[in-house]
C-alpha cells in the first residue's frame, strides 16, 4: 500500500504528540515520510526550547541580581548553582534528573496528608524541561551579570543626580541596560538552548511509545535504511530556519532595546558558536 | 585485587567497599576516564590543526579556497552540533568502506541497496576476523576524527576573528618593510593573533570538555557507559549484589566534570596574562604600567 504525501502528511504530522497513524513506517521509506516525521519532531524541540527560555529568562534575572548581592547568603548560591550547571555536561545532567526522579516513590509523595503523584516528573515533557530551565538559567544568569557589571558608571551617576534611587533606579535604568547589554549574548544562548534540546531522548528520558524529537525520528530513519545522507541533513535544514526565526525574534526585542541610541551605538547581534554544553 | 576478596560474600563493611571499588569491572571504569583523556589530548591539537586550515583558506584569495573555508565555518552554526556527530561517524564509516571496495571487492556494487549498507566481506573495516582491540580502536578513531572536524569548524570561526583583529597597521608595515605574503602571515599575523583568539579557544576548550560524555553515543566504551553498567542495580547472582546505584556514579561524574573545568579555568587565567605580555590591548599596557 502506497501513500501520497499528503496521505503521509496527515498520517505523520502529530505523529510526536501520538497523533495520527500508531505504527512508524518500517520499509518502502520515502523522501515524504522523513520530512513529515522529522519536521513532527520539531514541534518537541520547539516546545522545549521555548518554554524553558521563557521560564529561565525570570530565573536567569533573579540570579544575575542574587550573584551581583553584597550579601553572601545571596551571592554564595547563586555562584554555585550557576557553577554547577555551567562547569558540566547537559548530557550529565540529563543523567542526574533522570535518575533522581526515578527514586521518588512510585505511589506518590505525602505532602501535608495529600498524595503528590510524582511519576508524570520522570517523563521528558517535565523533567527534561526542568533541567532545561535550570541550566539555561544558569547559562543566561552569567550573561546578565556579565552585563550588569558592564553598565556605564556614568548611567547611574547620572540617575542618582536626577533623584532616581532604589527600585526606581533599577526598573528604569539598571535593568534595561543589562537587558541592552547582555541581548546579543543572550540571543545566542536562545540559538544554542535549542540546539541542545536534541539531547533530551539521548540522555535517559525514554520517547513514550516512540513520540520523539527531530534527531530521535532521523535516527530512527538512519538505523533502518543505513543511510545517514538523508534524515540528518533534513534535521539541520529544519534547525536553520529555527535558527533563522530565532534570530529573527531576538532582534526585534533587540530593535527595541535599543531604539533610544544614535545609530553608531546600537549593539549589533553576531552569532557566536557556543553549542555543547 | 586483593587476597581477602577471594568471597565478597562472606565480608562487609569498608573491606567489602575496598573489593567491590577494585573489582576488575571498576579498574576498567577507571581506565575509561584515560580514555576521556586521551580524546581531548589528541582531538584538541587536531582539531586546532583543522581550524587553523580553515581560517586560512577563508582568507585565502584564491576563490575555492575562500568558499570551502567560509562554508565550513558556517556548517557549524545553524545545525546542533549533535546532528553532525550522529552524521558523521556512520558516513566517515561508509565512505571508508565505500572506497575500501572498490579496491578490493570483485564486483563493484553500489553499496547501498534498498535497506542496508553492503560491500564485500573483504572490504569491511576491521575486518570481521579482526581482534576486538581493532574493533574498539576504528571506533574509537571515528569518535575522534569526527570530534576533530566538528570543533575544528568552532576554532576555524575563532581564529578567522583573530586573525582580523590583529591591527591592520601591523601588517601594512611589514609589507613596507618588504616582507612577502607568507613572511607577513608567519612572522607578523601568527604570533599576534594568539591573544585575541584566546578567550574563544579557551571557551572551545570548556565546550569540549563538556562534549565529551557524547562518546557514549557514538558507540566508545567511556565513563558514562561504565557508570551506567556499573551503577544499574545488581542482583545476588553477581559477586557484588547491590541496589541501583547509578546515581552516585553520575554524581561521581558531574564532580570530575566540575573539577576539569575549574582546574581548566585556572590555566587559560595564566595563559592569557602570559600571552599579554608585550601585547597592544588593554591588559598587556596594564602590565606594563605595573611593571614601569
Amino acid at each position: 500500500m502506497t501513500m501520497t504525501c499528503w496521505e503521509t502528511v496527515q498520517a505523520y504530522a502529530f505523529r510526536s504528540l501520538g497523533y495520527g497513524e500508531n505504527l512508524l513506517p518500517k520499509t518502502d521509506f520515502t523522501l515524504c515520510q522523513q520530512f513529515t516525521l522529522i519536521g513532527s519532531g520539531m514541534i518537541w524541540n520547539i516546545y522545549f526550547g521555548a518554554l524553558a527560555l521563557l521560564f529561565g529568562f525570570f530565573f536567569a534575572n533573579a540570579l544575575a541580581l542574587a550573584k551581583a548581592a553584597h550579601s553572601p547568603w545571596a551571592r554564595k548560591p547563586a555562584e554555585w548553582f550557576i557553577f554547577v550547571f555551567r562547569g558540566s555536561p547537559l548530557f550529565i545532567q540529563f543523567f542526574i534528573a533522570y535518575e533522581t526522579l526515578v527514586l521518588l516513590p512510585r505511589a506518590g509523595v505525602e505532602v501535608f496528608g495529600i498524595t503528590v503523584a510524582t511519576s508524570w516528573m520522570t517523563k521528558a515533557w517535565a523533567g527534561a524541561l526542568f533541567v532545561l530551565f535550570l541550566n539555561t538559567a544558569a547559562y543566561a544568569a552569567e550573561i546578565f551579570y556579565g552585563a550588569l557589571q558592564s553598565i556605564p558608571k556614568g548611567d547611574l551617576e547620572a540617575a542618582e543626580a536626577y533623584g532616581i534611587t532604589g527600585w526606581q533606579k533599577f526598573r528604569r535604568i539598571q535593568w534595561p541596560t543589562m537587558l541592552r547589554l547582555g541581548w546579543p549574548a543572550y540571543t545566542n544562548e536562545a540559538i544554542f538552548l535549542f540546539h541542545a534540546t536534541t539531547l533530551v531522548f539521548f540522555a535517559s528520558f525514554p520517547a513514550f511509545r516512540q513520540m520523539g524529537d527531530a534527531l530521535y525520528y532521523a535516527n530512527y530513519f538512519a538505523d533502518k535504511t543505513f543511510n545517514p545522507f538523508i534524515p540528518y541533513p533534513i534535521v539541520g535544514f529544519y534547525f536553520i530556519l529555527l535558527t533563522l526565526f530565532v534570530t529573527w525574534t531576538f532582534g526585534l526585542v533587540n530593535r527595541r532595546l535599543n531604539r533610544h541610541l544614535p545609530q553608531n551605538l546600537k549593539s549589533r547581534i553576531r552569532l557566536r558558536p557556543n553549542l555543547i554544553r | 585485587m586483593f587476597a581477602f576478596c577471594a568471597d565478597p560474600k562472606a565480608i562487609e563493611g569498608l573491606s567489602w567497599l575496598t573489593c567491590y571499588l577494585t573489582s576488575s569491572k571498576h579498574l576498567d571504569f577507571y581506565w575509561s576516564f584515560a580514555t576521556v583523556l586521551l580524546l581531548l589530548v589528541i582531538t584538541a591539537p587536531a582539531a586546532l590543526a583543522f581550524g587553523f586550515g580553515g581560517a586560512t583558506a577563508a582568507r585565502s584569495p584564491l576563490l575555492p579556497a575562500r568558499a570551502f573555508g567560509k562554508t565550513y565555518i558556517a556548517m557549524v552554526r545553524g545545525v546542533p552540533d549533535i546532528v553532525f556527530f550522529m552524521f558523521f561517524v556512520i558516513a566517515l564509516d561508509q565512505g571508508i568502506e565505500f572506497l575500501k571496495s572498490l579496491a578490493v571487492c570483485a564486483d563493484h556494487a553500489w553499496p547501498w541497496q534498498g535497506l542496508e549498507f553492503r560491500v564485500c566481506k573483504e572490504a569491511k573495516v576491521p575486518l570481521a576476523t579482526s581482534d576486538a582491540f581493532w574493533h574498539d580502536a576504528y571506533g574509537f578513531t571515528l569518535a575522534v576524527v569526527t570530534f576533530a572536524l566538528v570543533f575544528g569548524a568552532f576554532v576555524a570561526n575563532v581564529l578567522y576573528g583573530a586573525m582580523q583583529a590583529v591591527p591592520r597597521a601591523q601588517l601594512e608595515t611589514a609589507e613596507a618593510y618588504g616582507m612577502s605574503h607568507g613572511q607577513v602571515f608567519w612572522r607578523i599575523l601568527v604570533p599576534q593573533m594568539w591573544i585575541y583568539a584566546l578567550p574563544g579557544l579557551g571557551n572551545l576548550w570548556m565546550i569540549l570538555i563538556k562534549a565529551t560524555p557524547l562518546l557514549f553515543l557514538l558507540g566508545v566504551e567511556d565513563i558514562v557507559y561504565y557508570a551506567r553498567e556499573l551503577g544499574g542495580s545488581k542482583t545476588q547472582a553477581y559477586e557484588y549484589p547491590h541496589p541501583d546505584w547509578r546515581l552516585w556514579y553520575f554524581l561521581a561524574l558531574l564532580c570530575f566534570y566540575l573539577l576539569m573545568t575549574k582546574t581548566s579555568e585556572g590555566v587559560l587565567k595564566r595563559l592569557s596574562a602570559r600571552l599579554s605580555k608585550g601585547q597592544a590591548t588593554a591588559a598587556g599596557e596594564a602590565m606594563r604600567k605595573a611593571a614601569a
